[in-house]
């Protein structure tokens, strides 16, 4: 599942993979968490199943590779995003699903020193998926998200480095609640900013493929995802031309 | 954020508010001014007395054809081209505040921002007109609040809905005379077809006639929300005939006035008040 981050990378990167893998919809979520939004079909291939209504958060799956995807499509509505966390948990908990990954980012201008060398890609496991993936990790050499100090220049003993997930939506509460709560959860983000995240999008999604292998291997190219239709004039109409 | 130049810059996230971290460390006092904020931001649906009693333990409106209209072309279309016949009785409204609500110098306005119409002798036909601002927060407890009183089971619902055409996205660019026109989308159990082309993509609709459609969608009530796109700002009487193609299909349902008088649509299509001259 996606967090609604900085840049909207999480849910670039869901689009991708449901419009790739060709997932069906089985379901949604309807919440009052959620700013309402509706569309037809963003994923439409032909003009058959263009006319097709999509909400705010729907859940695909591709029952081959045992895989279902949360899309979320909307903001959450301030006041309640500590409700739509406790909503997805107790969903991810009653689906048992035996791991969730969230895709997130956060503000590449809010890294500090150390975290400005190196990839912009970070990890974060709940203590009970690391029993089981701790060596495909390791295998992978992805970096952990660090933890930071609160007050960054201040040398004082009492304050403890924390995790610090600027931008990042609810993903930082999702990660805690899910280690509360002994869930297997990981989370994927990279540092970004706002503009234009396809690229950003891309290599998250890369990212996770190298651990889950969700594409065939046999398609060595870069573009091996699909974009969907609905990302067309991501940045507006065509030009007038009566502007020249 | 430091640019090149060495200033710093506030920066904002399109998908993200900055967080208020902890809010769980609120004090009493924050709690309790939350509380009343989110009662006076409350939807508060008020019927007449005979539909109250209708309402009563739990029983529900029969409804077969629900027309919601969101924005002064919608509603405007609505008062001159159906609701100027006698046949309709005002059966309630709905009390909405937000940040946005001016303030209420009588009850006038507060009542005539959202109301609903029920025709005199078809009481299964329902009309809504909703001419106020409905923040975020308070769509899909309106739209609750709503659906809650009328009964699902074949209620047909449409949504007229105004938009403006800057808002619509589209690969050539589309000369002013192009627009008004109408995009459709519906919910998978309406079998009608619409009366003009489907919303393409990468366009989305927002606000309550959204929340209208993912309530329908999920109760799987047969619902339509035809959006008019139209370059100019404020009631036109232009744009509000490009309605008249959507009731079309309801011809037996509704009575529609073909052309009503110029002194009725000029009473809706007023210009806009002269303190924002700015653009005319």
């Amino acid at each position: 599942m996606p967090a609604v981050a900085v840049g909207n990378v999480g849910q670039l990167a869901v689009d991708l993979i449901v419009s790739t893998l060709n997932m069906s919809r089985v379901g949604h979520i309807h919440t009052d968490c959620l700013i309402p939004m509706a569309g037809n079909n963003p994923y439409a291939t032909c003009k058959e199943d263009a006319e097709e209504l999509h909400t705010p958060a729907e859940v695909y799956t591709a029952a081959e590779l045992k895989l279902a995807v949360l899309q979320i499509r909307a903001p959450i509505v301030q006041t309640k995003s500590k409700k739509f966390r406790q909503l997805l948990l107790s969903w991810i908990k009653a689906s048992g699903f035996s791991r969730t990954v969230v895709l997130s980012s956060s503000h590449a201008y809010q890294r500090d020193d150390q975290q400005l060398q190196g990839t912009p890609l970070r990890y974060l496991v709940t203590p009970s998926l690391l029993k089981v993936s701790a060596h495909a990790l390791k295998e992978l050499g992805w970096r952990e998200m660090e933890r930071v100090s609160a007050f960054p220049g201040l040398t004082d003993a009492n304050t403890e480095p924390r995790l610090y997930i600027p931008g990042g939506g609810i993903t930082k509460g999702l990660y805690t609640d899910s280690c509360t709560e002994d869930l297997p959860l990981a989370v994927l983000l990279l540092f970004c900013s706002e503009g234009d995240n396809i690229p950003d999008a891309f290599t998250l999604v890369n990212h996770l493929n190298d651990w889950l292998q969700l594409l065939d291997n046999h398609s060595p190219e870069p573009n091996k995802w699909k974009i969907p239709p609905s990302w067309n004039l991501l940045f507006g109409s065509g030009i007038p031309p009566a502007l020249f | 954020m430091a640019t090149f130049f060495g200033e710093v810059l506030s920066v904002y996230s399109r998908a993200v508010e900055e967080e208020e971290e902890d809010v769980d460390e609120e004090n009493e006092e924050d709690e309790e001014i939350r509380r009343e904020l989110e009662q006076k931001r409350e939807v508060v649906l008020h019927w007449s007395p005979e539909v109250s009693e209708a309402l009563r333990s739990g029983n529900k409106l029969q409804c077969s054809d629900f027309i919601l209209a969101v924005g002064h072309n919608a509603a405007s279309f609505l008062s001159a081209y159906v609701l100027s016949s006698a046949n309709w009785d005002a059966v309630g409204h709905a009390s909405v505040w937000n940040e946005r609500s001016r303030a209420v110098t009588g009850q006038h306005s507060e009542e005539s921002a959202c109301v609903f119409h029920r025709r005199k002798d078809n009481p299964s036909v329902l009309i809504c007109q909703v001419t106020c601002y409905l923040a975020e927060d308070q769509q899909f407890q309106w739209t609750e609040k709503v659906f809650e009183c009328l009964q699902h089971r074949e209620l047909n619902v449409m949504v007229l809905s105004d938009g403006s055409v800057a808002d619509y996205k589209t690969a050539d660019y589309l000369c002013s005379s192009s627009a008004p026109f109408l995009r459709s989308l519906h919910t998978g159990a309406f079998s009608d077809r619409p009366v003009c082309q489907p919303l393409e993509q990468p366009n989305i609709i927002t606000g309550l006639p959204a929340a209208v459609l993912n309530h329908c969608q999920v109760h799987r009530v047969a619902a339509v929300v035809y959006q008019c796109y139209s370059d100019v700002i404020g009631p036109d009487s232009v744009t509000m005939e490009t309605y008249k193609l959507a009731l079309t299909r309801l011809g037996r349902s509704i009575q529609l006035d073909p052309s009503p008088s110029t002194d009725i649509l000029r009473k809706f299509a007023r210009t806009t008040d002269i303190q924002s001259n700015l653009y005319i």
